[in-house]
């Protein structure tokens, strides 16, 4: 791709405040939850107890019996028209795809799956009728540990398949000719460590809880759901009930976040969709907090076997990864695409030569995984930055040291890794100085090292994590090379308004980031218009009728540039209208500041609004040019986006309590050229937040027979403000080639570089202690563990932890 | 989740809401800030056919000043008791140990008397309540009675309150002259304790004449750590006999293993807490 001309004007790089805010802050919108509809009914739920069992009897007559209750229903009653539920990305040929029916029929596979339902006239009485329909169940064994599911007669979570293993996947560089050979690297190797890292199991806790309403009374059956996927939830439903696409209309109104916990078609989705049209009326319904954290899709939850071969002087020349991945009991939309994901990451910002990664997806009776902010490469980056620290630590190098002598600089761009992706541009090293110096690196070192000397209870530690993630979902080319089941091009549309203003319409599916504000942004400098006469449209398949949504940090490293072409179209197709109002040629007319003129006489010219009322009256138009202005674009990228950074974080680690407390935090980006800096900020905030809070706080947990024990937010710990640090975030700035912005995405980067940065900190307070590991969430209670054991271990001789 | 159908009553009178509670049944409820009862009753883990709502009963707010004692109502919120100028002079224990309770949010709506009558051994306030020898003021439909701290909390979740009966106020002493503290260790800012310690230390020149000290969630009840107040009495006001007696912060206790953390874990918190606890409270 060529780099097109930079024309960005007074709007982008403004911190504009954010438009959409007054009205998201103050909750004075459309969200799902707002709508109501003559005759609506309210769902309610009924969800398994059990982890795992067959269903032996429902009777919904009792419910029924009561006032206000106006149907019912068990899975049964629907199981010919609720459709299945879609996984869209089987990543192997042989990946085993169970049955998933969204309203169970005869078992059960997790703790919160949906057993029946009932309607009625008012929520409350939803609920209270819930507690009458009887139900029976016969327990079945359960199996929660990914090692003990596939160990030979494990009880199996779909007894039909025959296993609980979902897919082996395979990535060789010697194989794939990406680079050298696994096996051998570590034959040659003078030092090869092998560490097992463990992702705990997280929840995304979007702030408003999934809510659907479906109207089938029109000609378009109309489904509003706070979803991240419009778009893709109005396909799947339509090939998954046999609804044709054209009687269906989905519109996402404002939603609050989603954090890839909305990239889904849910069960519940599912059964409103089958609940609207069984009753011929409008219904309702909203999930409750625990129902989000019993059945929503879940993060994370993988074993990482890694092992690192490196030259003594601390070169690495071969990585090697075995991952178990936990499916949870079904496949949603992308389960098993999310460890692939990261599996092109694992050799991170380094030139490693050789590259071996094995993940297999594995089924347990517990709720499904997909995903969850960053998707993968938070994973892969956890676990590659854990180990570089591991082997300085081996080496006796400093950390960042090991980290310089593989990393690719500067010059070294277009860099094709052993993964087989080009990274397209970067300078670590210049995020890295930057990152240092803010830091205070060095003096931090020295208060370290006194403080270990002196035997203070609080200890220091400093953690790095240098880091590059591929954003920007994703070329279609290659998506279907991983077998996945779509595209990854991004449309826009733009509309020329009679009176001059603009309606700017995209295919991406906003949900709290401030695509209408940066949009604007862009199209204001594209068209030379103001930003507030630009309106951004989205989220309804009857205006936007075209689209892959959001997610994978894509909407402006892919949209942007549908956006950018489109807007160019319309400058394109108004020169001749311009040169007709002009009297002139085209070919001597420029674009500048927002009005045709011809080329080298400043003065009086025409604005793309003197064209648009010239094309909405159409009294004197040129010969043989269309009476509009209005464009689309659709862009389908040749690669993926490559932000990269280097987060440090110090923390003092309470020797005797085991507490941690982040004391300082800094974080360079470097995520290209930047639309609005306030909401880049914003994004790397919330990031980081999220990063620290898998690094300190949140796990879900299930006890033996699979009963969620952190299914509130007083067990699920997600920290707040009070409980996180001072985040200083700065920039580099290496424009991205293939973007006629510059810009890359950002919407991941960083919760991808935190959580390294958090527990290498931890690790790195404790090391001279004996401690080599803490596992996540690495709790007070943890820390406290760890430093015990090294010390017991050094009493019994030494032994590591 | 929405809870069950419940009837509501909102009166204006002590004896008017005892009337209200005994009307009520057996079922009926006292509802206070709600900060504890109406996530309960959102769960459906409590199904009341009643809730009587004592946020209108005027004389069951605020601090008085009564001789040797302050007179806290159980009405007065989390946020007003960190507010009054009587507690943080006579009481600074009460104000140290609230500022550490939830967030602002739930300090303005929860009460001080309804989280003692909740007796959740997790909770702040009991064992504050505990080392102070605070006196419980109820009021009942056979009149009014007082019961000491050690014989209000009786187990997990169960007070000496019956249930017909309203906790109307606290009487605390005055500890004027004493050093306090309120040690708190949690997992994030708004949760509940691991483990709290509560210290209230009277000291003269560089001895200690008298300690009160309890736990917060180290038993199925806030409890008092006999065995530390015992080693401090007459004691060298120094790190040495601070870090001794906290040796003896977990005797006799009987803490849970559960998701937040291990018993194991919450008797070592004792410890290493009650220590830094009673160095802060005696100025050392
Ligand atoms: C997010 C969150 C975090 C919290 N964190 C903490 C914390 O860190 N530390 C802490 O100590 N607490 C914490 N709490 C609880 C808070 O302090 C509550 O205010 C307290 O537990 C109950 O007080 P209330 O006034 O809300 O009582 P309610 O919830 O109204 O009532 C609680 C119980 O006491 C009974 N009751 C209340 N008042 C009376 C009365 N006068 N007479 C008889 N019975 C009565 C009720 O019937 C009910 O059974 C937290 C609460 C929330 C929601």
């Amino acid at each position: 791709m060529t780099v097109t001309e930079d024309r960005s004007g007074a709007e982008v790089g403004r911190e504009r405040l954010r438009k959409e805010d007054a009205r998201l802050i103050t909750g004075r919108t459309m969200w799902t939850e707002n709508i109501s509809l003559p005759g609506m009914l309210h769902l309610g739920i009924l969800r398994s107890p059990m982890a795992h069992a067959r269903i032996t009897h429902v009777d919904v007559g009792p419910a029924l019996e009561m006032s206000g209750v106006v149907e019912a229903f068990s899975g049964r009653d629907i199981a010919d028209m609720q459709g299945a539920m879609p996984c869209v990305w089987p990543v192997t040929e042989d990946t085993v795809l169970p049955d998933y029916p969204p309203l169970a029929v005869d078992e059960v596979r997790h703790t919160g799956e949906p057993v029946a339902v009932v309607a009625a006239r008012d929520h409350a009485t939803a609920m209270d009728a819930l507690e009458a329909i009887e139900i029976d169940y016969e327990p079945l064994p359960v199996v929660l540990d990914m090692e003990e599911a596939l160990a030979d007669g494990a009880p199996l979570v779909h007894a039909d398949t025959g296993t609980n293993k979902c897919y082996t996947w395979v990535l060789d560089s010697a194989e794939a000719g990406t680079g050298d050979d696994v096996a051998q690297a570590e034959a040659d190797a003078e030092i090869v460590i092998n560490r097992r890292y463990i992702q705990q199991r997280l929840i995304p806790a979007f702030m408003e809880p999934r809510s659907v309403v479906v109207d089938p009374t029109g000609e378009q059956i109309t489904m509003w759901s706070a979803t991240q996927v419009p778009h893709i939830l109005r396909l799947l439903l339509a090939m998954s009930t046999g609804v044709p696409e054209q009687k269906i209309r989905v519109i996402a109104p404002d939603v609050g976040g989603g954090f890839g916990g909305k990239l889904q078609v849910t069960p519940e989705e599912f059964i409103a969709f089958a609940a609207a049209r069984r009753f011929g009326r409008p219904v309702k319904y909203v999930e409750s907090r625990s129902e989000t954290m019993l059945s929503g899709h879940h993060g994370r939850d993988q074993i990482q076997d890694v092992t690192l071969c490196a030259r003594r002087d601390g070169t690495v020349t071969g990585i090697s990864v075995k991952l178990l991945a936990n499916m949870g009991a079904y496949l949603g939309i992308i389960t098993p695409g999310i460890p692939i994901l990261g599996a092109f990451m694992y050799g991170g910002i380094y030139k490693f030569p050789a590259y071996r990664f094995e993940c297999s997806g594995v089924f347990t009776n517990t709720t499904k995984t997909d995903a969850y902010r960053g998707a993968g490469r938070p994973e892969a980056t956890f676990a590659l930055e854990r180990a570089m620290d591991d082997l300085a630590d081996e080496l006796g190098m400093d950390a960042m040291e090991v980290r310089r002598r593989s990393w690719i600089n500067h010059d070294e761009f277009p860099y094709t890794t052993s993964a087989g992706l080009t990274y397209d541009s970067g300078n670590y090293e210049a995020a890295t100085e930057k990152a240092m110096e803010l830091f205070g690196y060095n003096e931090l070192r020295r208060e370290q090292a006194s403080r270990r000397e002196s035997g203070d209870p609080v200890q220091l530690g400093i953690g790095i994590s240098t880091y590059t993630e591929m954003c920007g979902l994703a070329p279609s080319r290659i998506l279907g090379q991983l077998r996945y089941g779509a595209g990854g091009w991004e449309t826009a549309s733009v509309r020329m308004l009679p009176t001059g203003k603009v309606e700017v319409i995209t295919g991406t599916s906003p949900h709290g980031q401030g695509h209408e504000t940066a949009w604007s942004q862009i199209a204001a400098d594209r068209l030379g218009v103001p930003f507030d006469d630009v309106e951004v449209l989205h989220g309804d398949t009857r205006t936007s009728h075209k689209g892959l949504d959001t997610y994978g940090s894509r909407s402006l490293a892919v949209g942007g540039i549908a956006l950018v072409n489109a807007c160019q179209k319309v400058v394109d197709k108004a020169k001749p209208i311009a040169a007709h109002l002009l009297e002139c040629d085209p070919a001597d007319l420029e674009f500048v500041d927002g009005q045709y003129r011809v080329k080298g006489t400043p003065g009086a010219g025409k604005t793309l609004a003197d064209c648009a009322l010239a094309v909405f009256t159409s009294h004197d138009m040129p010969d043989g040019v269309e009476s509009s202005l209005d464009a689309d674009a659709t862009f389908d990228p040749e690669n993926f986006s490559y932000p990269h950074g280097t987060h440090l974080c110090a923390t003092e680690v309470d020797t005797e309590t085991g507490r941690v407390t982040i004391r300082s935090y800094v974080a360079v980006d470097d995520v290209g050229r930047v639309v609005n800096p306030m909401i880049v900020e914003g994004q790397v905030h919330g990031g980081v937040a999220q990063g620290i809070a898998q690094a300190l706080f949140e796990e879900a947990v299930y006890d033996a027979d699979g009963n969620l024990l952190t299914g509130t937010f007083v067990d699920y710990t997600i920290p707040s403000s009070a409980d996180l640090p001072d985040i200083v975030t700065d920039r580099t700035e290496t424009p991205a080639p293939g973007h006629p912005l510059g810009s890359k995405g950002v919407g991941e980067a960083g919760t991808i570089a935190s959580t390294p940065a958090v527990v290498n900190s931890v690790v790195d307070a404790l090391r001279h202690l004996g401690v080599s590991d803490v596992r996540m969430p690495c709790t007070p209670e943890r820390v406290w563990q760890a430093i015990r054991s090294a010390q017991d271990g050094a009493q019994e001789g030494g032994a590591r932890l | 989740m929405i809870p069950t159908a419940f009837d509501y009553s909102r009166p204006t009178g002590v004896d008017e809401a005892v009337h209200a509670l005994t009307d009520g049944g057996e079922d009926a409820k006292v509802l206070a800030g709600g900060q504890s009862l109406i996530p309960m009753l959102r769960l459906r883990f409590a199904a009341p056919s009643m809730l009587v709502d004592l946020g209108s009963v005027d004389e069951m707010r605020g601090v008085r000043d009564d001789g040797d004692a302050l007179v806290i109502g159980a009405m007065t919120t989390h946020a007003e008791v960190l507010d009054d100028p009587l507690i943080r002079a006579q009481a600074p224990l009460i104000a140290q140990a609230t500022a550490t309770v939830a967030d602002r949010q739930v300090r303005h709506m929860g009460t001080f008397g309804g989280s003692l009558a909740h007796a959740d051994p997790a909770g702040d306030m009991p064992s504050v309540a505990t080392a102070l020898d605070a006196t419980f003021e109820i009021a009942g439909p056979s009149g009014r009675r007082s019961v000491p701290a050690s014989e209000f909390f009786v187990d997990y979740l169960t007070s000496a309150l019956e249930p017909d009966e309203i906790l109307v106020s606290v009487r605390v002493p005055k500890l004027a002259g004493w050093g306090t503290h309120y040690e708190k260790f949690n997992r994030v800012a708004q949760a509940w304790a691991l483990v709290g310690v509560a210290v209230a230390i009277r000291r003269s020149n560089g001895t200690i004449d008298e300690a009160r000290v309890a736990l917060t969630n180290m038993s199925s009840t806030p409890v008092r750590a006999h065995g530390v107040e015992e080693a401090l009495v007459g004691a060298p006001a120094t790190d040495e006999s601070m870090a001794a007696a906290g040796q003896h912060a977990a005797e006799g206790t009987e803490p849970t293993s559960d998701v937040s953390a291990s018993a194991d874990y919450r008797t070592h918190l004792a410890t290493v807490l009650t220590r830094r606890a009673l160095g802060t409270a005696a100025g050392i």
